[in-house]
């Protein structure tokens, strides 16, 4: 797919959404115990985790779309 | 194909901007008005009821023990407590964790010295529209909210001082 | 808010403006360089100061790599945080290519990496820069993202673009001097899905144009196409495509087991104007042990089609516009099963140190080709089996939080 398409479609999608503030968040801030578990955190160690995603992009043929990021405490 | 892709487009910006409007309006801060009277039980064992504290400028601070900013401003809401006290301040920490045990363990490895609060089923959290972790509420003599600080940056303490030593004077 | 959406039609502007390279092939180092835009910072708070030393090393299919990877980041708690990495890998090679068609050798590659996050509201932004070197090749890569909380933080956007440029000379051949150039478009979000359930989907453009092969590595070809048992030759160079298109989209999941551990998950689908389609799924426990141990399990399974231009054997030297042999391009599988072991070490502070952290990670890769095979002794052709072969992976490393 295009990727200009891609682009003009996903960031007006990003500010209808942002604007939606109606819909109430349905984990409170204070409900986020879990998630701002250090264990749950999709990369804990970042140098070590780009350093295993760089030996398969070496010997393999595909790349990108690494990783995931998110959750946390959602603080301040 | 292309059709649809354009009619996706012009609607989506369409959107994307009606998205904006509503952002502007939507984010009302209801921060004013009477505080929602309470009564939790305290860290020293205590039920402790927030009306108990009228005539006294009081501080409610939303914390918890995996809240980063919330562990950062600790010691100086402390230093905030002990220097304002004497003078009818009081400073209500009231923690949001289902668990407190990690709170409990914080506590016993940095010691504060205003009461501690536990809002293990949420309660006062929802009362009170807790949308930021740590929040801070400053309620006056009569019992009012006049002040409402959402997260916690560095500098902020400058501000508590003022508004705290403002609301004494009243 | 305004900030950022000031931001993000800049952007749109710069992805709306800007020509759209046609793709053309990656090769390996200018890729590499990209590996440091995975340092993605969170949105509502800095990352944390933080200081990192690694050993890491890599051992199969005839190459080692070694080297350490220092990493330390400060931020002043409000707006900013920067970070600087130093990284190098001392290359032994003698990889089944080199053996077949070269000699053995050495080699190091340095990399110096930085960036810097600007934290404002719930808005991050985030530039780095890379410079990679070694003999024959030297890569810079420039990157700019914008990273966005919204719904109360369940959910945050996050927009990349990043490019590099390199530049490849030759160990054997002086005169030799080429470029090539990458574009690497990003879009994730990651969504909060219950108090347990975290989700991010990531999807990634690459084009890739210029020299995109290998200057040393050849083709198999017949001697004679009529008559496979005359043996055959390493005498004809590569030829790869000038440009490379791809796509790349990826779901992960993170869920919080009730007597504190944590279930992993991904998926990731790859394709390619080469004709590459490529599947990846990995799944990972994180096990808490003790108070101060962390146990992490991983296991990840990676599957590839070849590329369109790709022959273990060809018939003649002009077969094809475009001809490859490197295995990266064949059709493979690869299993990776791994472990990890962290212990938090200083968990009341020490001085100027918060916490810090001793960790030993070690993952098994076996490859396994299908059709690449293996010419070592000189089989007869027809007889050659496939290649395969397996690597240890290890990763010693100590970091400081403070």
């Amino acid at each position: 797919m295009n990727v200009k398409r891609i682009g003009s479609i996903i960031l007006p999608l990003v500010l209808l959404i942002s604007g939606c503030s109606s819909i109430e968040p349905w984990v409170k801030p204070y409900e986020r115990a879990h998630l701002a578990d250090p264990i749950m955190s999709f990369s804990r160690d970042p140098v070590s985790d780009s350093y295993l995603s760089h030996i398969y992009q070496v010997r393999e043929g595909a790349r990108g779309a690494e990783g995931g990021h998110g959750g946390g405490c959602g603080c301040n | 194909m292309n059709r649809l892709i354009q009619w996706l487009k012009y609607t989506l910006r369409a959107g994307g901007f009606a998205g904006l409007l509503m952002t502007a309006v939507v984010n009302a801060d209801t921060n004013s008005g009477p505080a929602p009277d309470f009564a939790l039980k305290s860290h020293s064992g205590d039920n402790l009821r927030l009306s108990e504290f009228r005539g006294e400028v009081v501080m409610i601070n939303f914390w918890a023990s995996w809240c980063g900013p919330c562990r950062q401003e600790m010691p100086l809401l402390d230093e905030l407590y002990t220097q304002y006290q004497p003078l009818g301040f009081t400073i209500l920490g009231v923690n949001v964790e289902e668990d407190p045990s990690k709170a409990n363990q914080l506590l016993k490895e940095s010691p504060v010295n205003f009461p501690i609060l536990y809002d293990n089923k949420s309660e006062v959290s929802k009362l009170y529209k807790v949308v930021a972790m740590p929040s801070t509420v400053l309620v006056d003599r009569d019992g009012n909210v006049r002040y409402l600080h959402q997260g916690y940056k560095p500098g902020y303490e400058e501000s508590y001082q003022q508004q705290v030593r403002a609301l004494i004077r009243e | 808010m305004e900030v950022a959406v000031a931001a993000i039609r800049q952007i749109v502007g710069f992805f709306s403006n800007g020509s759209l390279i046609p793709a053309a092939a990656g090769i390996k180092a200018a890729v590499l360089s990209l590996f440091f835009i995975a340092l993605a910072a969170q949105a509502e708070i800095l990352p944390e100061d933080s200081a990192d030393a690694m050993y890491h090393s890599y051992d199969g299919g005839g190459v080692t790599v070694d080297g350490p990877s220092y990493l330390i980041r400060k931020g002043d708690n409000k707006n900013f945080s920067v970070s600087a990495n130093y990284y190098i890998d001392s290359i032994s090679s003698a990889s089944i290519d080199v053996v077949t068609q070269g000699s053995p050798y050495n080699e190091q590659r340095t990399q110096w990496s930085g960036s810097v996050d600007y934290l404002h509201a719930d808005t991050t932004m985030t530039v780095n820069y890379s410079y990679s070197n070694e003999t024959d090749y030297q890569a810079d890569t420039y990157g700019f993202s914008i990273s966005q909380s919204m719904f109360g933080d369940l959910t945050n956007v996050s927009l990349g673009y990043s490019r590099g440029d390199d530049d490849i000379s030759s160990n054997v051949d002086p005169g030799f001097d080429e470029t090539a150039d990458h574009q690497n478009y990003h879009v994730s979000l990651s969504q909060v899905l219950t108090k347990k359930l975290l989700m991010s989907v990531n999807y990634d453009a690459l084009t890739d144009e210029g020299y995109l092969k290998n200057p040393y590595r050849n083709v198999r070809v017949l001697n004679d196409p009529d008559d496979p048992s005359a043996g055959f030759n390493f005498n004809t160079p590569e030829t790869y495509p000038n440009t490379r298109t791809s796509n790349a989209i990826s779901a992960s999941f993170m869920y919080y087991l009730p007597y504190r551990a944590a279930l992993k998950s991904g998926y990731r689908y790859y394709t390619d104007d080469w004709d590459i389609d490529a599947h990846t799924a990995d799944v990972g426990y994180v096990h808490p042990l003790w108070g101060k141990w962390i146990l992490e399990f991983n296991y990840r399974y990676y599957t590839q089609t070849a590329a369109d231009f790709y022959g273990d054997l060809f018939e003649r030297p002009d077969q094809q516009n475009f001809m490859g042999r490197d295995k990266e391009l064949s059709e493979f599988t690869d299993h990776t099963v791994g472990f990890a072991l962290s212990y938090k070490v200083l968990e009341n502070g020490w001085g100027y140190l918060d916490k810090a952290s001793l960790n030993f990670k070690y993952n098994h890769i076996w490859f396994d080709y299908d059709n690449f095979t293996d010419v070592r002794g000189s089989p007869a052709v027809g007889q050659e089996p496939t290649y395969d072969f397996d690597a240890d992976v290890i990763q010693i490393y100590g970091s400081v939080w403070y």
